[in-house]
């Protein structure tokens, strides 16, 4: 193989290159759901959207390549086809969006965190050059991890162009609980693998996935815990996240200012206020600045925007 | 050096005979050149720290070492660095049920860990072959593998904070064990990082509960590609077992010479395949993946009937490297991954590729995953064998990637396949690696001249390798 061959081939990933450049303050813009995440972008910044497309589904392979600009939920469809699904969030927003900022599924627990499932990576870097990082395929120690760097750097670091995922076959079935009297931790506890258990200081949600054998055994099990009854979705989240130990979020019993929602056995709560900033560690900061400086060294990337 | 390095520890966990240095100037690994300069044994991060400034005050660089079981060089000393070995930070700190998560120190055997949370009816899913001495450091460093990170993924999932020592001397935590990082995943960026980013002291790795139902499968089929077939049909019939693991009849021969696991002696390929989870769901997958095996012709199919069988069959593919003695006195271990769909063809060409060469090649592999093993033997007192091995392996490096695959899958790049990283990646891909290096460790004073080939490798070592032997005795 020669070195010419080793750069993508495909013309759409070129243009969106090309577009970006090598000058200029630049910002990608997915659908805007999470658009003011890390800090509001900086007046003057070119706004650019990331191709769109769905390259390749291989279920067999268990990996889809797709360009970032692709809506989440078109690359939900896609898999759905074939029976597959991804550890994309589905919130209205695109494939790079959601890598951006990297906040995992509510059903992390069966669907893996969305950075264990980018497995490869292209995107423009702050010099306009395409770079590919990691390999499409589904274990791979080859180099340096870029794309556990790009994933969650808010756009800072290089313009996410297109990525390999890896998918997981859909469950045959899927059951949402809901009890107003059973203990979240015990609830968590007694389950081997759910998806999800969720508390929000009062009822408790469990939601089980797999073969129906399973999900009914499951269901059974949580007879001991307290009263289950099937609940068609789980509830509604306030719109602020917030990351505490495990055991904190199970023993919360009220957030001052509203209600709230904690993911039992993932630590991650959803509030209606924002949670209490902690100042990041000085040395790890030397980290994150140099880190931005050797990928961005004009600062063109996002500007305004802090991971 | 000597005399602020024995200062900060103390005179017995510093050492710098002739002897030791030349045992730890090797990992499991072939690579000779490597060359120690003193060794430290550390007890706790503020040792770590110590040595990482007195190396900074002397301008020496650092290796962190585990276990020395590495396979691709990636702890050998290059230019007479300080080696730090973290066999003596070996505590399990804490099992902390409630938050689902162990703080263990670097130099816990992998094997160890897991036994120790058996008890508590957990287990850390990573199982290289390697674990019954490999430590959770060292496999943090390589982000290992094994036979059950199918299901569960590679060693990076389990882990979800390291307490990491920068060759500035500074302590960082990346990671955290507060509900899902956001933010620069620092953390993801360490594992697999092969020690060049820093030294890990402390890890937080997340306890994975032990399955209620096993089901262990031994398939035999008349050729290789109805093994590989039956591999990708699994999967794309939407079944991820915890395991799926081929050998071919060689090193299943040789198996059963040396443990007499109850391998079927006369198939092509022998598959194992482990289904866990709850009884229903269990007994369901099984069942389908016997029917994927009729279809594609299998020769025999067998369940093992009882946890002492189950454990045999295990311990009969764990033991398969150490078998290949009764045969050559020396192996090659390769690793790489394609997709699953190639790995009929890919094995056709090792196999052809090896007999081109005159060398006699094995292969036993993580076929789930797609993550090859091919295992060349041969005999280094021969003169030229061990280069005829290492032309086959190049051969089979490229073999790989011609269908997509890439470099490793388990166990990285160490020195071994610098030269070929120019094969998978351009310069511009290689020169961000780079970057990510830089950003933790911006003069490469930590295990310098590994990973990234020459000319994008960040310390010049060709320089330091010119150090004469004895420079520290």
């Amino acid at each position: 193989m020669t070195r010419a061959e080793l750069a993508p081939t495909d013309p759409v990933l070129h243009s969106f290159a090309a577009e970006l450049g090598d000058r200029g303050l630049v910002s990608i813009a997915g659908r805007g759901t999470r658009w003011s995440a890390g800090g509001e972008i900086a007046p003057g910044v070119q706004i650019l959207r990331a191709p769109t497309g769905i390259v390749e589904v291989s279920p067999a392979e268990m990996t889809v390549r797709v360009r970032a600009g692709t809506l989440v939920a078109d690359l939900n469809d896609a898999l759905a086809e074939v029976g597959q699904r991804s550890a994309l969030p589905e919130r209205g927003g695109t494939v790079g969006g959601a890598i951006a900022v990297g906040e995992d599924h509510l059903d992390v627990l069966g669907r893996g965190r969305v950075r264990d499932s980018v497995l490869q990576v292209r995107y423009v870097s702050a010099e306009g050059k395409i770079i590919s990082a990691g390999g499409a395929v589904v274990k791979n120690v080859s180099g340096f991890n870029l794309p556990k760097l790009i994933t969650g750097s808010l756009g800072t670091l290089g313009a996410i162009a297109e990525v390999v995922l890896r998918t997981n076959p859909k469950p045959s079935m899927s059951q949402w609980l809901v009890s107003c009297d059973a203990d979240p931790q015990l609830s968590f506890n007694t389950l081997y693998r759910p998806s999800c258990v969720l508390w929000d200081g009062s009822r408790t949600w469990v939601h089980l996935e797999g073969h129906a054998v399973d999900v009914a055994a499951e269901f059974d099990g949580l007879r001991h815990v307290g009263k289950f009854e099937p609940a068609d979705s789980p509830p509604e989240l306030p719109a602020h996240r917030w990351a505490l130990t495990p055991r904190d979020a199970a023993s919360m019993t009220s957030v001052e200012g509203g209600d709230f929602v904690a993911s039992i056995g993932v630590g991650t709560l959803w509030a209606d206020r924002p949670q209490a900033a902690t100042p990041i560690d000085a040395a790890l900061n030397v980290v994150h600045q140099r880190a931005k400086s050797l990928f961005d060294p004009t600062g063109r990337l996002n500007p305004g925007r802090a991971v | 050096m000597l005399r602020d390095l024995r200062r900060a520890l103390s005179r017995e966990r510093v050492r710098y005979g002739a002897a030791d240095r030349t045992l730890f100037a090797h990992d499991a690994s072939v690579f000779e050149g490597g060359l120690s300069g003193p060794i430290c044994f550390p007890e706790s991060t503020a040792e770590v720290q110590d040595i990482m400034r007195i190396a900074m005050q002397h301008e020496r660089s650092v290796v962190p070492r585990g276990a020395g079981t590495g396979l691709t060089g990636g702890a050998i000393p290059l230019g007479a660095p300080i080696v730090v070995a973290m066999t003596k930070m070996d505590t399990i700190l804490e099992v902390d049920i409630a938050n689902g998560v162990a703080w263990v120190e670097p130099g816990v055997v992998n094997l160890d860990l897991t036994r120790s949370l058996s008890e508590l009816g957990f287990n850390f899913a990573p199982d290289p072959s390697s674990q019954q001495v490999c430590t959770i450091g060292g496999n943090v460093a390589n982000n290992a593998g094994g036979p059950h990170c199918l299901a569960y993924g590679v060693t990076d999932a389990h882990v979800l904070a390291i307490e990491v020592v920068l060759s500035s001397g500074d302590v960082v935590t990346l990671g955290s064990v507060r509900g899902e990082s956001l933010g620069l995943d620092l953390r993801g960026a360490f594992v697999g990082s092969e020690g060049t980013l820093g030294i890990a002291t402390k890890i937080a790795v997340r306890l994975s509960k032990n399955p209620p139902a096993v089901r262990t499968l031994l398939l035999s089929f008349s050729s290789m590609r109805d093994a590989a077939q039956t591999v990708s049909d699994v999967v794309a019939a939407g079944i991820v077992p915890a395991a799926m693991e081929v050998m071919d009849r060689e090193i299943t021969n040789a198996v059963e010479n040396y443990v007499g696991a109850g391998y079927p002696r006369d198939a092509a390929a022998v598959l194992l395949a482990e289904v866990e989870g709850l009884e229903g769901g269990v007994e369901i997958d099984s069942q389908r993946i016997v029917e994927v095996a009729q279809s594609n012709n299998a020769k025999s199919i067998h369940r093992a009937e009882s946890e002492a069988e189950r454990a045999l069959l295990w311990k009969g593919r764990k033991t398969a490297f150490g078998a290949i003695a009764q045969i050559k006195p020396d192996y090659y271990l390769h690793d790489s991954v394609v997709p699953r769909s190639k790995l009929a063809d890919v094995l056709e060409s090792i196999y052809e590729i090896g007999a081109r060469h005159d060398l006699m090649v094995m292969n036993v592999f993580h076929a789930g995953d797609g993550n090859l093993h091919p295992i060349l033997l041969y005999d280094g007192r021969i003169a030229g064998e061990l280069e005829r091995v290492h032309a086959a392996g190049a051969e089979i490096v490229r073999a790989c990637l011609a269908v997509g695959g890439v470099l490793s899958g388990e166990h990285g790049i160490g020195v071994e396949k610098q030269p070929y990283m120019e094969e998978q990646f351009s310069s511009d891909d290689l020169d961000h690696q780079e970057r990510l290096r830089r950003s933790f460790d911006p003069m490469c004073r930590v295990n310098p001249g590994k990973v990234l080939p020459e000319g994008h490798s960040c310390a010049d070592i060709q320089a330091l390798r010119s150090i004469p032997t004895g420079v520290w005795g």
